[in-house]
C-alpha cells in the first residue's frame, strides 16, 4: 500500500518547500506532481523574492507597512507579521541551499526595486529568480530522498470520518489508479490562471487543489481578488517582468506621455500592480492606447543594464513578440496573472477541513488581501510552506493511520474514470469549453467589474457546466492520455469560475483588485471583511470573516 | 498561414503498427511556434496526440523534441523558420530515450544521471549566520548554468550517448559543473574524481551537438572542458579519459567504425576486474535487445579512405603545432 504521513500536493516551490520542512521533523513525506518538480510554474517568477534584511537598514515592519497598503487593508495583519518578520532568515536558508542571487560588490546579496515598496528589498537571480529557487528546491529534494510521485495526477481528496485521509490519482504514463493513503495532506497545487484568455500562467495552472478542496468541504475566501499584471504581451499573454520597472523603464500612451503621472505621481510606474493595471485600462478605454495596449520602454536603460540584468525580456520580446527591446518599446496590456484568493487557512496552514493543509498560490492565509505586492508570493510559498510542512509533520507523530477500504476507492475512482472516457454524448471536446470560459472570464471579470457583467457570466458559468456534463474524451486511451487529464482540469476549472464569480457579486465595493464601475469606492463601513464561499448541494454558499487588524489602521491608500 | 507537421506518432496500446507518421494541416499566425500548431491540432483536430508543454516560453523544459531532425523546444521554434519554403515539418520525440507515447519520452535515464552527480550544494562547515559571501562575477558565470530548464534537448541529440549508454552525458554534466565552479561548494575535488572516471567528462566526442541544441545557451560543451581542465589542475592526469579517446581513436583508424564490445575494455584496462563486471547488465541487456557488438570485429569496405583521413588529420596537427 501507498502510504506517508504527510503527503504534499503540488511541486512548486509550496510544495516542496513543505516537503523538505516535514523531512527534517522526522516525517514519512511524499511529493504528488501532475508534472515533474522543474515543470512547476514557480519557474515562471523573473522577478525575485521580498525580505527586510535588517543588516541592511531595512525593517520587516517597514515591509509589513507596505503589504498591508498593498493589500488594502484586506491582508490579515497577524499573518503579514510573521511572513515579514520570517522573510529574511528564509531567504538566508534559500542562499543556504544553494540558491546563487546576485550580489553587491561586496559579494552580499544584492537588491532591486519592486512596485509598491518604498525600499528596493526585492532579492533576484538575474530574471530567472523562480526557476533558480525552483531548481535548487528540487536538489534538495533529490539530497533528502523524498519520494516524488512524479506525473502522478491527483483526482480527489478522501474523506474518511470527517477527516482528509488521502488522495486518489491517476499514473498518467500508464493510465493506472492508486490511493495513496496519508495522515495528513498538503495541498500546493498553485492558482488557476488558465481559467482566464489570455493570462500569464503556464498551462498547467487549472486549479485543481482548490477546486478538490472546495468538494471537499473546504472555505475558499476572497476569490473575487483576481491579480491583473500592468505588463503581459498582447495575444499570448506572456509577462515582462515588473523588474523591467523596478530597473527604471517607462510606461507611455500613443501620445508618448508617461501617463502614470496622472494616477500615481510619486510612484510612477512603480505603484502596486492594481492601480497601474487600471491606469493602463483607462488609457485605453479613453483611446489613448494603441491596439489596445499601451507601451513599455526600455531604451533609455541601456545595454549593459538589459543584458545583464533583463535578458528574458530580450528574449521573450524577440521571441514572441518581435520586438528587440533596446531599439523600441513593447506593446502590453493588463493580462490575468495571480490569485489572492484561495483555500482558507490560519499560519500554519490549516484550512477548515481537518488533516488537510494549504500553502503557496492555492491557499489564502491572507498575506496578500485584496492585492499581492511583486515578489511577495515567492515569499509567502517558502514561509507558509515550512510552517505547514512543520506543523503537519508534528501531528502526524501521535496519529494512528486511517482505516480505508483501499480496494473500493480505488474502485470508485476507476468507475467514474471509465465513465468519462467511454462517454460520446455531445462530442464536444474540453478545448473549446475551456477556451470560452477563459474569454468570458477575461471580458466579465476583467480589470472593471459590475454587477450586470457578473451575472451574464454566472448564467453562462451554469451553461459551461451543462456543457461539461456531456463532454466527450477522444483519446479512449490509457497511456500518457492528455485529453483526460485536460477533461479533469476543466472541471475544476468551472468550480473555481463558480467560486470567484459568487465572491465577486458578494463584494459590493472597489478594493484592491477588485474594482467595480457600479461600486467605485472602497466601503470600510461595511466591506473591511474576508467573503468565504463553501460548496452545498444547492451551489455556493457565502459567509463572512473579520479582518485581522493588528498595528495599522486602514487609511486611504495613495502612491 | 498554412503549415504541416510530419508527426511521429506511437501508442503502445496500438498493437498493429509499431510506429508511423501522420500529417496534420493547420493554420496558425505568422509569429506562431510548432508548440502552438502543436496545440492547435491537439484541441482542434486529434486529441489523441500526446505531448508534454507547459509555460509555451522556454522556460518549464517541458517541450523538447525533434524538429526537422534536431532537438529543439517546440516552443521557441517557429514555425517560419522551421519551414522557410512552406514544405512539411518533421517533429520526432527526442533522442537517446524511449518513447512513452508519441511526443512523450521516458525521462527516467535522464534524471538518473543527474542524480549521479549529487547535484546539490555541498558547503564546508558550519553555516555562517548571514549568507556566504561570493563575488558576483562567480554568481553571474554560475547563472549561465543556472539557467539550465533540463529539457533534455542536449541529451537528444549527445552522439557519445548514442554509443555508450552509461555516459552521464551534457546536462548533467552541466550541473555538475555549476557546483563545481560555485565558490560555496567544498567537494570540488571529490567532484572532479568522480567525473574524471569512465563515462564522465572524457567521453566527450567534442562533437558540439549539445551547444547547438541547447535553447539556453548553458553550452554544455564548454562547461566539460572547463572541467578537464579543472581537473587536470587538480592532479587527475591518469585518466580514463586520455585511455578511452586513444581506444576511440584506435577503433575507427583501424576498421573504420567503432568497436563498441573493446572499447570499454581498453579504457578501463584489461585487468580491472571489477568495472569489467559493471559492464556485464549493459552487455547482457544489449544482448537481448539483439544490440550487441559483433564479436568479430570486420573492417569496413574501404577503409583505407578512412586511415587516409587520419593521417591527413595528423599532418596538419603536426604543422599546426610547428
Ligand atoms: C509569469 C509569472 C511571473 C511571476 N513572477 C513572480 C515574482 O517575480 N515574484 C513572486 O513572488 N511571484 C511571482 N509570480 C507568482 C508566483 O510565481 C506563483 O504564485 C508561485 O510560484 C506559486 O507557487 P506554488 O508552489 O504555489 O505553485 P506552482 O509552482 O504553480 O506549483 C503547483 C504544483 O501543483 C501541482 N499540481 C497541480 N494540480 C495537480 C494535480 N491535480 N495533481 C497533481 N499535482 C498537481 C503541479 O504539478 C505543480 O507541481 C509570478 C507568476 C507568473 C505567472
Ligand atoms: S559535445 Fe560531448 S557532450 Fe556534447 S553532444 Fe557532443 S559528445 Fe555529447
Ligand atoms: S543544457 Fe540546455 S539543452 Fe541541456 S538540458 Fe539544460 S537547457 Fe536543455
Ligand atoms: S512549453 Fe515550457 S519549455 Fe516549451
Amino acid at each position: 500500500m501507498l502510504e506517508h504521513d504527510v503527503l504534499v500536493v503540488g511541486a512548486g516551490l509550496a510544495g516542496m518547500r513543505a516537503a523538505v520542512a516535514a523531512h527534517e521533523k522526522g516525517a514519512n513525506v511524499a511529493i504528488i506532481s501532475k508534472v515533474h518538480p522543474v515543470r512547476s510554474h514557480s519557474n515562471a517568477a523573473q522577478g525575485g523574492i521580498n525580505a527586510a534584511l535588517t543588516d541592511r537598514g531595512d525593517s520587516w515592519e517597514d515591509h509589513a507597512f507596505d503589504t498591508v497598503k498593498g493589500s488594502d487593508y484586506l491582508g490579515d495583519q497577524d499573518a503579514i507579521e510573521i511572513m515579514c518578520s520570517e522573510a529574511g532568515a528564509e531567504l538566508i536558508r534559500m542562499e543556504h541551499m544553494g540558491v546563487i542571487f546576485n550580489r553587491d560588490d561586496e559579494g552580499k546579496l544584492g537588491t532591486r526595486a519592486f512596485g509598491g515598496q518604498r525600499k528596493a528589498r526585492t532579492f533576484f537571480v538575474a530574471d530567472f529568480t523562480g526557476q533558480a529557487m525552483l531548481h535548487v528546491l528540487y536538489e534538495q529534494i533529490l539530497k533528502t530522498g523524498v519520494r516524488v510521485y512524479e506525473e502522478w495526477f491527483v483526482l480527489d481528496l478522501i474523506m474518511h470520518e470527517g477527516r482528509c485521509a488521502g488522495v486518489t490519482a491517476l499514473e498518467i504514463a500508464t493510465g493506472r489508479v492508486f490511493v495513496i493513503r496519508a495522515k495528513t495532506v498538503i495541498m500546493c497545487s498553485g492558482g488557476v490562471g488558465r481559467l482566464f484568455e489570455p493570462s500569464t500562467n503556464a498551462l498547467i495552472v487549472t486549479g485543481d487543489g482548490m477546486a478538490q478542496a472546495y468538494r471537499a468541504g473546504a472555505s475558499l475566501m476572497d476569490m473575487e481578488m483576481v491579480q491583473y499584471h500592468p505588463t503581459t504581451l498582447k495575444g499570448s499573454g506572456v509577462l515582462i517582468t515588473e523588474g523591467a520597472r523596478g530597473e527604471g523603464a517607462y510606461l507611455l500612451n500613443s501620445q508618448g506621455e508617461r501617463f502614470m503621472k496622472r494616477y500615481a505621481p510619486n510612484m510612477m510606474e512603480l505603484a502596486s500592480r492594481d492601480v497601474v493595471s487600471r491606469s493602463e485600462q483607462t488609457e485605453i478605454n479613453e483611446g489613448r492606447g494603441i491596439d489596445g495596449c499601451v507601451l513599455l520602454d526600455c531604451r533609455h536603460l541601456g545595454e549593459k543594464v538589459i543584458r545583464e540584468r533583463l535578458t528574458q525580456i530580450v528574449d521573450i520580446g524577440r521571441d514572441f513578440a518581435g520586438v528587440d527591446i533596446m531599439k523600441e518599446p513593447i506593446p502590453i496590456r493588463p493580462g490575468m496573472h495571480y490569485i489572492m484568493g484561495g483555500i482558507k487557512t490560519d499560519v500554519d496552514g490549516l484550512t477548515s477541513v481537518p488533516g488537510l493543509y494549504a500553502a503557496g498560490e492555492c491557499a489564502n492565509v491572507s498575506v496578500h488581501g485584496g492585492n499581492r505586492l511583486g515578489a511577495n508570493s515567492l515569499l509567502d510559498t517558502v514561509v507558509f510552506g515550512r510552517r505547514s510542512g512543520h506543523h503537519a509533520a508534528d501531528v502526524t507523530k501521535d496519529m494512528d493511520w486511517p482505516k480505508l477500504n483501499i480496494e473500493d476507492l480505488a474502485g470508485q475512482a476507476e468507475d467514474s474514470l471509465q465513465k468519462l472516457l467511454s462517454r460520446n454524448d455531445s462530442g464536444e471536446r474540453w478545448s473549446k469549453i475551456r477556451h470560452d470560459l477563459g474569454v468570458d472570464m477575461d471580458k466579465y471579470f476583467g480589470v472593471y467589474r459590475d454587477e450586470r457583467g457578473m451575472q451574464t457570466l454566472q448564467r453562462n458559468i451554469q451553461n459551461y457546466k451543462d456543457r461539461y456534463a456531456r463532454v466527450a474524451v477522444q483519446d479512449k486511451g490509457r497511456v500518457f492520455n492528455t485529453d483526460l487529464i485536460f477533461t479533469l482540469e476543466l472541471g475544476f476549472m468551472i468550480d473555481c469560475a463558480e467560486a470567484i464569480v459568487a465572491g465577486g457579486l458578494e463584494r459590493k465595493e472597489s478594493r484592491g483588485a477588485h474594482s467595480r464601475t457600479d461600486h467605485p469606492t472602497r466601503d470600510d463601513a461595511n466591506w473591511l471583511k474576508h467573503v468565504l464561499v463553501t460548496r452545498t448541494p444547492k451551489g455556493p454558499k457565502l459567509s463572512h470573516l473579520p479582518v485581522v487588524i493588528t498595528k495599522w489602521k486602514p487609511e486611504e491608500r495613495k502612491y | 498561414m498554412e503549415v504541416t507537421l510530419s508527426v511521429r506518432r506511437y501508442n503502445p496500446d496500438d498493437k498493429e503498427r509499431p510506429s508511423w507518421w501522420q500529417d496534420y494541416t493547420v493554420d496558425v499566425e505568422r509569429t506562431a511556434s510548432v508548440l502552438d500548431a502543436l496545440i492547435k491540432v491537439r484541441e482542434e483536430v486529434d486529441g489523441s496526440l500526446s505531448l508534454r508543454c507547459s509555460c509555451r516560453s522556454a522556460i518549464c523544459g517541458s517541450c523538447a523534441m525533434r524538429v526537422n531532425g534536431h532537438a529543439h523546444l517546440a516552443c521557441n521554434t517557429k514555425i517560419i523558420e522551421a519551414s522557410q519554403d512552406g514544405s512539411k515539418i518533421r517533429v520526432e520525440p527526442m533522442g537517446n530515450a524511449a518513447v512513452v507515447k508519441d511526443l512523450v519520452v521516458d525521462m527516467k535515464m535522464f534524471w538518473d544521471k543527474v542524480r549521479q552527480v549529487s547535484p546539490w550544494l555541498q558547503p564546508a562547515g558550519p553555516e555562517p549566520a548571514g549568507e556566504y559571501t561570493a563575488p558576483n562575477e562567480a554568481m553571474l558565470h554560475l547563472a549561465g548554468v543556472m539557467s539550465c530548464i533540463m529539457c533534455g534537448a542536449c541529451v537528444s541529440d549527445c552522439t557519445s550517448l548514442e554509443v555508450d549508454k552509461n555516459f552521464i552525458a551534457p546536462a548533467a554534466l552541466a550541473k555538475a559543473y555549476r557546483f563545481v565552479a560555485d565558490p560555496r561548494d567544498a567537494q570540488t575535488v571529490e567532484r572532479l574524481r568522480m567525473l574524471n572516471e569512465y563515462s564522465g567528462i572524457w567521453d566527450c566526442t567534442r562533437c558540439y551537438e549539445c551547444v547547438q541544441a541547447c535553447p539556453k545557451g548553458v553550452a554544455p560543451m564548454d562547461r566539460i572542458m572547463a572541467m578537464r581542465d579543472k581537473a587536470m589542475e587538480a592532479g587527475f592526469t591518469k585518466t580514463y579519459g586520455a585511455r578511452h579517446t586513444d581506444a576511440f581513436v584506435d577503433s575507427i583508424e583501424h576498421s573504420g567504425w567503432l568497436d563498441e564490445l573493446r572499447l570499454p575494455i581498453k579504457t578501463v584496462g584489461m585487468f580491472n576486474l571489477p568495472k569489467l563486471m559493471g559492464f556485464g547488465p549493459v552487455g547482457l541487456r544489449a544482448l537481448m535487445r539483439g544490440k550487441m557488438p559483433p564479436i568479430f570485429h570486420t573492417p569496413v569496405p574501404n577503409v583505407k579512405n578512412v586511415r587516409r583521413l587520419f593521417k591527413k588529420v595528423r599532418a596538419t596537427q603536426g604543422r599546426e603545432q610547428k
